[in-house]
């Protein structure tokens, strides 16, 4: 009896449902210009989006296939070098003015100095799927998982089922000259290594360490010693149900080796879903008061359906060998039933299960000492303050949930975005009749160590049956004061979504290309596989077609001076699944995106906002001590309106970064 | 349900309008791109040529293991869809649906890999009798019955621990395959197999958990 019903899981359905009617109203009032005060976000993004929705449509084809963009732009779009046309293009690492893009043929390197026009630096065949790619320093990681990777990186494949050339595990390249690179080492692993991570500890100057997310069938002894599967119960040295940590010493990384095999899952106790959502919670009181029979399990209570309460209660009328509608005593008998159930259910929650065998990607964010871990049916919140030996401090699962994926923190660590890559990537998920909960992101807060569920997000445009889509690999873009995510759904295209109110996700650009190839001749694998925003642009890795980098238009959503100040949160190199903190230098950019934010949120009156900003464009002006002081006063005088603002903790954040922009040089 | 039909709303009254005063997206003419025209058509040739030439390499294993997994995910369905009938619980008719509509979706992948190379392509058939019972896991013809006769809670608990039988049988077919020489080297057979590896071992576990969860019988 997993009691959830139906009409609470609906819950934030019917909110979105209600937030489309107000767009509908706001439509049929013929276009409000937007200046009659502050509207919510998802509102001003329904009175600008364009419809009917141009996503849907689009003509197929390989390299000039219709394309369609929102509130960005592409810069350029680059076919990949000859010996990789036909290769799946997988995931990217970044390093300087260098785009690594992992290939199933090997590596190639973009520069993209100029993103108008990048160049190939450098591409080296070493097939392997997946290849997806990782930089630290000079040195180079590259996952191999696919039966046909070979040691020798050679392109014949590997025929026999048992082998000594196959290369299943992490290899090492030296990148110290990225047009020459050097491969130095390998780390074979029982399953191979489908995605993995990079840690940077910041205690430890010597290592960096890399976890091995390996999701295919564990070979064979025979091929590397040690290797077995089977159930913990049957096989306490089974390679299933832990991750691989591998211990890379930057002063000789042809030393990498595996330093341990952390059983993350061990006494995994979670319920098959995680608690219920504000709005869900809501339903539930709802439904307590008008007398429905509740399953009351902490954080997740169940109401049941008319359907389940009606036939156990005629269950309970027969077993007393009676005919006829229940009567009392038969509800009473339910009830406690029920409360003898919650106590069951709390005794098992004790037993140890065996979870997972494995995750799909594990993102770390080291500045806050956790990781967000995606395995199998869980989604994870996993403490790597000691590298060697993370630790699983919470879970959650999800009943709409098929294959947890990947995992994004946000800028503060306050919240983290889970995908779901129901059908594996190859499926097209993104139909009209395919649910909004099923291949989506999940949203939830972190409080005390504690995940807690608050909506689904997905891509919104439905797509033909020819296109792969589902939830993929994206990044934050630094924008200060909000969360925003950039986000591939492979030919689904990328979306741009604010997450800044985890109840309430919403949309704010997006690009997308029609099919490779329309039915009936076939579905081929295509679509934007990841996309990261890095120092100022979107460089996407194009499963078919290549490599396109974007910037971002502004919009009423999202304005020029928050574009800019994203663009002054610079890196040196990033890596998918190692999640670096932004940080803003002050900037001219920064104050004047808060006030845009103020003026959005209507967290300062109109006149304020006018004042200060013409003072900032008198102060820009100015040198020196003028300047200097000039700010300090913007800066008071903006921190005399924080008491009586409905947005403080956003004025708080102007005040600061006018002073820190008053103590700049 | 809802959602669809609010925002389809919206298109239509947008229309009517004349859709105004949406921002305008952009379509670009031809895309930007250092790459001249002609040498785009003679990449998208030798994109299609790699393609064509992938699909004359075929491996026995690989095709036996597409024809055999058709049939093996056609039982699932035939399961799946008892359920919206039968099934005590909107969680077991949500799984159940769930499974529909992924291995529908599998079947075709795996149909039109099958055709590309011109193999037999065996028909999707609903009737008991066509399932080959000898591959791993498949249920029954009495198993079947037994599950089709179920109804609330019962056919939970039956559908839950058929499915896992099911599913494990799968599990097993992959295992198999990947230990043939020469099978799985092809970048769509490696994927569907791992797919179905990766995602029917996280639905065992998931529907071991409603299993446990489930009630002593009344």
């Amino acid at each position: 009896m997993t009691m959830n019903t139906g009409a609470e899981r609906r819950a934030p359905v019917s909110l979105r449902h209600a937030l489309s009617l107000t767009a509908l109203a706001v439509i049929l009032s013929g276009c409000a210009s937007g200046s009659a005060g502050p509207v919510s976000l998802s509102e001003l993004a329904a009175r600008n989006v364009p419809t009917p929705d141009p996503r849907v449509g689009l003509e197929a084809g390989l390299f000039d296939a219709g394309q369609t963009l929102w509130n960005m732009q592409l810069l350029s779009t680059t076919p990949p070098p000859r010996e990789f046309i036909g290769a799946t293009n997988s995931d990217l690492a970044f390093k300087g003015d260098y785009a690594i893009q992992g290939n199933y043929n090997g590596v190639i390197v973009w520069d993209i100095s100029d993103p108008t026009r990048p160049s190939v630096a450098m591409s080296h065949v070493c097939p392997a799927s997946q290849s997806d790619v990782s930089v630290y320093g000079d040195l180079l990681f590259v996952s191999g998982e696919g039966l046909g990777g070979r040691v020798d990186c050679g392109t014949q494949g590997v025929e026999q089922s048992v082998s000594p050339d196959r290369l299943r595990g992490i290899r090492i390249f030296d990148i110290s000259d990225i047009r020459n690179p050097r491969y130095i080492h390998n780390v074979q692993t029982c399953r191979g290594s489908h995605t993995h991570t990079l840690l940077d500890d910041p205690d430890d100057d010597e290592n960096v360490y890399i976890y091995v997310s390996g999701s295919s069938v564990v070979r064979p002894s025979e091929e590397l010693p040690g290797c077995s599967s089977g159930s913990l119960d049957e096989n306490p040295n089974s390679a299933l149900f832990r991750i691989e940590v591998i211990r890379v010493p930057l002063a000789a990384p042809e030393r990498a080796s595996i330093v341990s095999s952390p059983r993350i899952f061990a006494g995994l106790v979670a319920p098959p879903q995680h608690g219920l959502a504000p709005e869900e919670l809501a339903a539930v009181e709802r439904a307590r008061a008008e007398g429905a029979f509740i399953l009351e399990l902490p954080d997740n209570p169940q109401v049941m359906s008319d359907r389940e309460a009606n036939e156990l209660l005629r269950r309970i009328v027969a077993g007393r060998g009676g005919t006829g509608s229940p009567m009392a005593q038969d509800s009473a008998f339910l009830r406690d039933l029920l409360a003898q159930e919650v106590e069951a259910r709390l005794a098992a929650a004790d037993e140890p299960r065996p979870g997972p065998t494995q995750c799909h990607d594990i993102t770390v964010y080291p500045a806050i000492g956790f990781a967000g871990g995606a395995c199998g049916g869980y989604g994870m919140l996993i403490d790597i303050t000691d590298p060697v030996n993370p630790v699983r401090v919470d879970e959650v699962a999800d009943e709409n949930f098929s294959y947890w994926h990947s995992a994004t923190f946000n800028n503060d660590g306050s919240k983290v975005l889970f995908t779901d890559e129901w059908g594996g990537g190859s499926q097209p998920k993104c139909r009209a009749t395919d649910p909004y909960e099923w291949g989506a992101n999940a949203i939830f807060t972190i409080e005390n160590r504690r995940m807690r569920f608050h909506s689904y997000f997905k891509m919104p445009a439905p797509q033909t049956s020819a296109e792969n889509c589902v939830a993929h690999n994206g990044s934050l873009i630094p924008v200060p004061g909000r969360d925003i995510m950039v986000q591939a759904w492979y030919q689904g295209g990328i979306s741009i979504f604010d997450w800044t109110d985890p109840a309430n996700a919403v949309e704010i650009a997006f690009q997308d290309r029609g099919p490779v190839e329309a039915q009936p001749r076939g579905r081929s694998m295509g679509g934007s596989w990841s996309v990261y925003w890095y120092n100022g642009v979107m460089v996407s890795s194009e499963i078919a077609r290549g490599l396109d980098i974007f910037e971002l238009t502004p919009s009423p959503m999202l304005t020029q001076n928050e574009i800019d100040a994203a663009k002054t949160a610079r890196l040196d190199y990033l890596n998918a699944q190692g999640q670096p903190m932004f940080e803003w230098p002050a900037s001219f950019a920064m104050a004047r995106a808060y006030l845009d934010q103020l003026e959005r949120s209507g967290g300062l009156s109109s006149s304020r906002i006018a004042s200060v900003r013409a003072g900032l464009a008198s102060a820009e002006q100015g040198t020196g001590a003028a300047r200097r002081t000039a700010l300090n006063g913007l800066a008071a005088d903006v921190g005399g309106a924080v008491s009586g603002s409905a947005d403080a903790s956003k004025v708080r954040m102007l005040e600061a970064a006018l002073r820190d922009l008053a103590g700049a040089e | 349900m809802n959602v669809r039909l609010a925002r389809s709303s919206i298109a239509v009254a947008a229309a009517l309008m004349g859709a105004a005063c949406a921002g305008a997206p952009t379509t670009p003419a031809s895309a930007p791109s250092a790459t001249g025209s002609a040498d785009l058509a003679e990449l998208e040739a030798l994109y299609y040529a790699r393609a064509d030439s992938a699909r004359m390499n075929v491996h026995q294993a690989d095709v036996a293991f597409m024809q055999g997994m058709i049939g093996h995910h056609a039982q699932a369905l035939v399961m799946s869809e008892l359920a919206p009938e039968r099934a005590g619980s909107q969680a077991l008719r949500t799984l159940a649906a769930r499974t529909i509509n992924a291995q529908n979706d599998e079947i075709e992948s795996m149909r039109s890999w099958l055709a590309e190379r011109v193999q037999e392509v065996p028909e999707v058939r609903h009737d008991h009798a066509s399932m080959r019972a000898s591959m791993p896991g498949m249920l029954s013809p009495g198993q079947l019955r037994e599950l089709e006769a179920a109804r609330g809670l019962e056919f939970d608990r039956l559908f839950l621990t058929y499915m896992i039988q099911h599913h494990s049988g799968a599990v097993t077919m992959v295992h198999e395959l990947f230990a043939t020489d020469g099978a799985a080297l092809d970048d769509t057979v490696f994927k569907i197999a791992s797919d179905i590896q990766v995602d029917q071992t996280t639905e065992i576990d998931r529907m071991q958990l409603m299993l446990d969860a489930l009630p002593a019988r009344p």
